[in-house]
């Protein structure tokens, strides 16, 4: 289980304040305008962040006190997931090993990830010679071996097309389940939410307004905030 | 980020040791000049003069370099021609290039006895004018700057986008015009800058007037310094000079900073070929002319220093034991100052980067200026610090192949801190969140990340930083002696008896080194990649 207990933080003018739960073996979508703070909520979990007051606990244990490769927790970000000087292979193994010393079953469960995601036959090519569905899929395998309970995705799949986004994320889906990881992930796309996402965070003004299962993502709901977020979404798509 | 991280430690000591380094030799000179009264400097005629002068040769110098690299970038920017990459390769060295050898190169053309001397002898005329003096400053100073400025001039225009110049040959634009309204105002934006460098450059330049000026009408603050402490022994009048010149640089680079915007040049920029000019008979002969012109200019001189430095002296100087040791310390200098001043600017620049990503920008400024310090005390004023300092400290041959060292590497600091600062910059703009959710640190940090990532500029680095210093005279002018010298300084001393077939041999060299050591090194670490582990 994650845990935001009364976690404060500001930057510039902008205050935060995160008070929330995250169930184990959840999909949760993290939905809101522009600015409300849904990066700086995944941010403070990696701890790239460091709250001013409050708590961040997983499974019961402060993580405020680890640095963010000591954390339960795999991360994707938007862009530049890949070191583009080094192979496909080299950035994966990257996540067993900080200086690429791998044993032999760690290139054992290299591989079989990699087959997982179906990257193992472009292992051996620079980030430049891949497209953007492969660069998110090999940093997906890197995320994979690197075994965390927890899966951070900072919209990783918004630069790509729409049919392959939802590809990606179905993806997501069935290997976290698989492998049993709880999964956070920021959209932009309230459709990407409806499709995948077992529940929902609705962040608005620096605070998670709604949190809750995604049955009840609609633009009934009575949050003000949220149904108007959802009406502005929706008329933008169907532009 | 209120405390500061582990990893900008070494680069803050760094730069505080340089700072307290160049500190030292001011407090130094501040001792020797008692009177500290500058207007002693006024009020004495030679050293008003020498002032007048330096700044005299720097203007004249600066605007010949950038008045002619004006119509030259745009003729090259206009023209296709055969060489024109190898010709460029050539400018990007005139600025790193043993000041000695263009020298010599320049001499044995322009020189006495040089081949238009040989020419006007043939009709039984005297050269019409002489190459030591003004002349001659000038004639180096836009050997050196002209060129460079082309090529800066140059990325600017190849920075024009295509689409403007679709839009120029739309509107029927000629030559003229299109140069007015198109070109001129992709050169101007970098003017201002380039100007302020050159005039820098020009007014601390020390090898050039030590080899071509020097007369008492001819000489600089630079070489006035040297010449009281060295010839005079007037080590009061040298402390003098040195604070006059320090004052002079901080204001000139106040002054610039004042006046140039910083837009920085974007030198990665793949510059569109301008496929839309209009052409006609005038501008062909236009542009050749230029394109004649600088290739007449740069190229004779250094194909000279090749042709002369294979003669009957060559097995002689080989022979000479002087010659040897000279080039023995000609490179380990370079060695350890090269290596010390890529490791310092990687060092401070972790320090600085770090700061800029948390949006410390004045922080990073202000440790990146410890760094280029030197550009504001020049080498020969720390350098004569140093050098009244250890005297009191007694033993001084003992210690100037450090100093030597030191100072070199300081003075390659600024250009390193220079290429290397915007990539640094990039990498961890990119990488520092991966790079910390990875637990990749420390020496696995610097292999696979900086490393492998810039190892083609940390090279180009370190082989500027070599050919910088190998070349240098203006630390060893202080520090030199009978038992300690270097190859810039035996060709120094074999110019000043006229030995001119074996400067030829000791130019030749200095130049075959600093080409071959790019190839070397380039070739050394070629990419060896290995992909499954």
């Amino acid at each position: 289980m994650i845990k935001f207990s009364q976690t404060r933080y500001h930057y510039k003018q902008q205050k935060f304040h995160f008070d929330l739960q995250v169930k184990e073996g959840s999909l949760v979508a993290i939905l809101g305008p522009s600015g409300a703070g849904k990066s700086t909520l995944l941010n403070l979990l990696a701890g790239f962040i460091v709250p001013e007051s409050g708590d961040i606990k997983i499974a019961n244990r402060s993580v405020l006190s680890l640095a963010p490769h000591l954390r339960p927790l795999a991360m994707l970000f938007q862009e530049n997931n890949l070191f583009t000087h080094l192979s496909a292979y080299q950035n994966i193994a990257l996540g067993l090993h900080p200086g690429l010393k791998l044993n032999q079953q760690q290139k054992q469960r290299l591989q079989t990830i990699a087959e997982q995601v179906e990257v193992d036959g472009l292992l051996a090519r620079l980030p430049e010679q891949l497209s953007g569905g492969q660069k998110q899929r090999v940093a997906l395998a890197r995320c994979f071996v690197q075994d965390k309970p927890i899966l951070l995705l900072d919209e990783p799949f918004s630069a790509l097309d729409p049919v392959l986004r939802v590809a990606m994320l179905a993806r997501v889906k069935h290997l976290a389940e698989k492998q049993q990881v709880t999964v956070l992930m920021v959209t932009h796309h309230i459709s990407d939410a409806l499709a995948v996402a077992s529940d929902f965070i609705f962040v608005d003004q620096g605070k998670a307004l709604a949190v809750e299962q995604i049955s009840t993502l609609n633009k009934q709901h009575t949050n003000t905030h949220l149904s108007d977020f959802l009406n502005a979404e929706s008329s933008n798509n169907n532009e | 980020m209120k405390t500061i991280n582990r990893v900008q430690l070494p680069g803050l000591v760094l730069a505080i040791s340089i700072f307290i380094f160049v500190l030292m030799a001011i407090a130094t000179l501040l001792k020797y000049s008692p009177s500290l009264d500058l207007t002693v400097i006024w009020s004495d005629t030679y050293y008003r003069h020498i002032t007048q002068f330096s700044f005299y040769q720097a203007l004249l110098s600066t605007l010949l370099s950038v008045l002619l690299a004006i119509p030259i970038s745009h003729a090259l920017f206009r023209r296709e021609f055969f060489g024109k990459k190898l010709l460029l390769k050539l400018f990007a060295t005139t600025l790193v290039l043993p000041v000695l050898v263009a020298i010599f190169g320049l001499l044995a053309i322009y020189g006495n006895s040089g081949l238009l001397a040989t020419f006007f002898d043939y009709f039984e005329q005297p050269l019409p004018f002489s190459i030591y003096g003004l002349n001659g400053i000038l004639l180096a100073h836009v050997f050196f700057n002209t060129p460079f400025a082309c090529r800066l001039f140059l990325q600017s225009l190849q920075a024009i986008p295509e689409q403007q110049h679709q839009i120029a040959s739309q509107l029927g634009l000629k030559h003229l015009n299109k140069f007015r309204f198109v070109e001129w105002p992709a050169i101007k934006g970098q003017l201002a800058h380039i100007t302020g460098l050159i005039f820098m450059l020009c007014f601390t330049s020390f090898a050039s007037v030590m080899a071509l000026g020097g007369g008492p009408k001819a000489t600089t603050i630079e070489l006035a310094i040297y010449q009281a402490i060295k010839f005079d022994f007037d080590l009061a009048t040298g402390a003098l000079l040195a604070l006059w010149q320090i004052c002079l640089c901080t204001l000139l680079s106040i002054f610039i900073q004042k006046f140039t915007s910083h837009n920085e040049l974007n030198t990665q920029q793949q510059g569109d070929k301008n496929s839309f000019k209009y052409d006609s008979f005038f501008s062909k002969c236009w542009d050749i002319a230029w394109i004649s012109a600088i290739i007449i200019f740069v190229v004779p001189p250094l194909l000279m220093v090749i042709i002369a430095g294979i003669n009957s002296e060559l097995l002689s100087i080989l022979t000479d034991n002087t010659f040897w040791k000279a080039l023995k310390n000609s490179f380990l200098i370079a060695s350890f100052a090269s290596i010390i001043a890529v490791t310092s600017a990687f060092f401070i620049l972790l320090t600085s980067r770090q700061w800029r990503l948390h949006g410390f920008q004045h922080r990073a400024d202000k440790v990146e200026m410890f760094g280029a310090i030197i550009l504001v005390t020049p080498g020969i004023v720390i350098s004569t610090g140093l050098f009244l300092l250890l005297r009191e400290a007694g033993n001084l041959s003992h210690l100037s192949f450090y100093i030597v060292v030191a100072v070199n590497a300081m003075m390659a600091l600024p250009f390193v801190l220079k290429s290397l600062a915007q990539p640094m910059l990039n990498n961890a703009q990119k990488y520092e969140k991966l790079c910390a959710s990875l637990g990749v640190f420390s020496l696995n940090r610097f292999y696979w990340i900086e490393w492998k990532a810039l190892r083609v500029t940390i090279l180009h680095a370190l082989c500027l930083s070599f050919v910088l210093s190998i070349g240098d005279l203006s630390a060893i002018a202080l520090f030199g002696s009978q038992s300690f010298t270097t190859l810039p300084l035996y060709l120094f001393q074999l110019l000043g008896s006229y030995q001119m077939q074996a400067a030829a041999v000791v130019a030749l060299v200095l130049l075959i080194l600093s080409v071959l050591v790019f190839v070397f090194i380039e070739k050394l670490f070629q990419e060896k990649r290995v992909i499954h582990d």
